[in-house]
């Protein structure tokens, strides 16, 4: 049976601060590809800090290591940027708006 | 003498404003020293950046990564979108708006479709106030009076560094001599961030579910009880496979480890009892602040749980007095919304194709444009979309001749036709901004302007494709 986790994107301080390095820098590269997750998720998939995993939704996939976050059980954080990127459809819902939050998603170690 | 002559090389400005946020900070301390900047003071770390990290020597443009000069530049630019039957303008939100009004009047020369990035950040805020009004005041207002704040789907933090000490939190003000003392601080978010660390009430929604929190708010604030009894949907537990499929084969996120609106005494994951004391809390306070962000405009159901979120406060003011401010993201993005709208009549997503504007969020939005290829050439103003839009939408870009004015070299550039480096405002240019609550505040530079600024490219594009 596969797990579903809930993927929202957003800001970082580390992204706000890599962006000013240029976006085609290391630090903005290394600040946007990463995956945060709840410690006890990690846990129960056997999966640790900084392991490299594939993250896909219905759009597309994408390997990043993985950090533990403050997050709720289920749910995933990606920075903003191009990596979160190519895992968001563009779909608007006549809005104009991605769904750049509230994606379902799932999360394999590679 | 020797210390006269260091004070005219060392050039100290104060009260400089910063223009990366919607906050628009104008108590910085610049010093300039043998023309460079070489020291920011005041800056948070993002605003820092922004002064630290530009380099003001004259760039020369490039086209398809071969330096020319401003003429051919211009020249090639012209061509482009002369040539094109359907352009498309995007931006706008980092430049001055001096420049957006030039921006304007060439999308309605060309005919072209002119959208912001309010369309991937607060376009459904606009698309709300537009439905349900905006109960709104200035960041003065709330320094000075406001004693209860809700941040709702935002980590000032992180995004507004300062906006706690500033404008809102923090600050000591007429009705609030005490400042922090005098204030309560709701955070509202589906995640703890340091934004929630600091508040004195945390409402942990779950994703997705701020339109059932916001709508259970406003019944309690209408004296209406929850009725929980006979409103159980079938449960779903977190994490199990969901019955219903969304396109791909995934399920549709809404149902994906989606909870129950409704359950347990709960709504949206937040207890009832703690919904009711925020409600009596809002109905009680003096003056109450909202502010919000994306976690309202770019979850499921977008414009309305702002509109719910308007309403809300709206309905608060039956009670006391209660405000709303989003939390705009980029320097001048209200500034965008504004030009736009006095002269289109619409804050995004406009086609002048017609020879008169049309609105049509869907439909003239940028990523919706490209993701169905219905662009074919564009011009990108002061933002960066090939890093922050859908990579679909972002790939279109790299097909299609595109033209770039920023400041900084940008990902966007990487994959441009033509590159037009121009200056920068509030660091080398003067230009107007509009704050997050709509105050305009005019940006006087620090350094000598050596760079064309978007308003000269702008115009010389204007000229050229007359």
């Amino acid at each position: 049976m596969n797990e579903y986790f809930t993927l929202i994107t957003g800001r970082t301080s580390g992204q706000g601060k890599g962006l000013h390095e240029g976006k085609d820098s290391d630090a903005y590269l290394r600040a946007t590809s990463l995956v945060q997750m709840n410690s006890e998720d990690m846990a129960r998939l056997n999966i640790e800090e900084g392991q490299a995993v594939r993250v896909h939704t219905e759009t597309g996939q994408v390997e990043v290591p993985v950090r533990a976050g403050t997050l709720p059980s289920g749910m995933l954080f990606m920075p903003m940027g191009p990596t979160a990127n190519l895992l968001i459809g563009t779909n608007t819902e006549s809005t104009g708006m991605p769904p750049f939050k509230g994606l379902t998603a799932e999360v394999e170690p590679v | 003498m020797s210390t006269d002559l260091d004070v005219s090389e060392k050039d100290v400005f104060e009260n400089v404003v910063c223009s990366f946020c919607g906050c628009l900070c104008d108590d910085i301390v610049v010093e300039v020293q043998d023309g460079a900047i070489a020291k920011v003071r005041k800056a948070c770390p993002n605003g820092r950046g922004l002064f630290t990290h530009y380099d003001p020597t004259p760039q020369r443009p490039t086209v398809d990564g071969r330096p020319v000069d401003w003429d051919e530049a211009i020249a090639e630019a012209a061509r482009i979108l002369n040539e094109a039957d359907s352009p498309i303008i995007y931006g706008l939100s980092s430049t001055a708006t001096e420049a957006q009004r030039k921006t304007v009047e060439l999308a309605d020369r060309l005919g072209a479709m002119i959208d912001t990035t309010s369309s991937v950040c607060h376009g459904p805020t606009g698309l709300a106030m537009q439905t349900v009004g905006e109960p709104t005041c200035t960041l003065g207002e709330v320094r000075s009076r406001a004693d209860l704040l809700v941040f709702w789907g935002c980590n000032p933090a992180v995004s507004h560094v300062r906006h706690f000490a500033r404008y809102s939190v923090m600050p000591k003000g007429t009705l609030t001599p005490n400042g922090r003392k005098d204030r309560t601080l709701v955070v509202v978010d589906v995640r703890p961030t340091a934004s929630t660390k600091t508040a004195d009430v945390f409402l942990q929604v779950q994703p997705g579910a701020d339109f059932d929190v916001l709508t259970a708010l406003r019944a309690l604030v209408q004296g209406k009880e929850i009725d929980v009894a006979g409103r159980m949907p079938a449960v779903q537990e977190a994490g199990s496979t969901p019955s219903a499929q969304g396109a791909g084969g995934m399920p549709a996120a809404e149902e994906a480890g989606r909870m129950p609106a409704v359950q347990g005494g709960t709504v949206g994951g937040v207890p009832i009892a703690q919904l009711r004391e925020l409600a009596e809390q809002m109905k009680t306070c003096r003056f109450g602040v909202a502010f919000m962000g994306m976690g309202l405009t770019q979850t499921r159901a977008r414009d309305l749980n702002v509109s719910e979120l308007f309403t809300l406060v709206a309905e608060l003011n039956q009670h006391t007095r209660f405000s709303v401010i989003p939390m705009r993201g980029h320097g001048n993005v209200a500034g965008a919304d504004q030009v736009l709208t006095w002269q289109s009549g619409y804050p995004f997503a406009v086609s002048f194709a017609r020879g008169y504007p049309r609105y049509g969020p869907g439909e003239f939005s940028t990523v919706d444009v490209l993701a169905r290829g219905e662009a074919d050439a564009a011009l990108i103003i002061a933002s960066d979309p090939v890093a922050h839009f859908p990579h679909a939408a972002a790939q279109q870009l790299e097909r299609i001749p595109t033209i770039v004015l920023d400041p900084v070299p940008t990902l966007t550039g990487q994959v441009a036709r033509v590159v037009l480096p121009t200056a920068c405002y509030g660091v080398d240019a003067a230009g107007t901004f509009y704050r997050m609550d709509g105050v305009p505040i005019r940006l006087r530079p620090v350094l000598p302007l050596t760079r064309p600024t978007d308003v000269d490219v702008l115009s010389q594009i204007i000229e050229a494709v007359r």
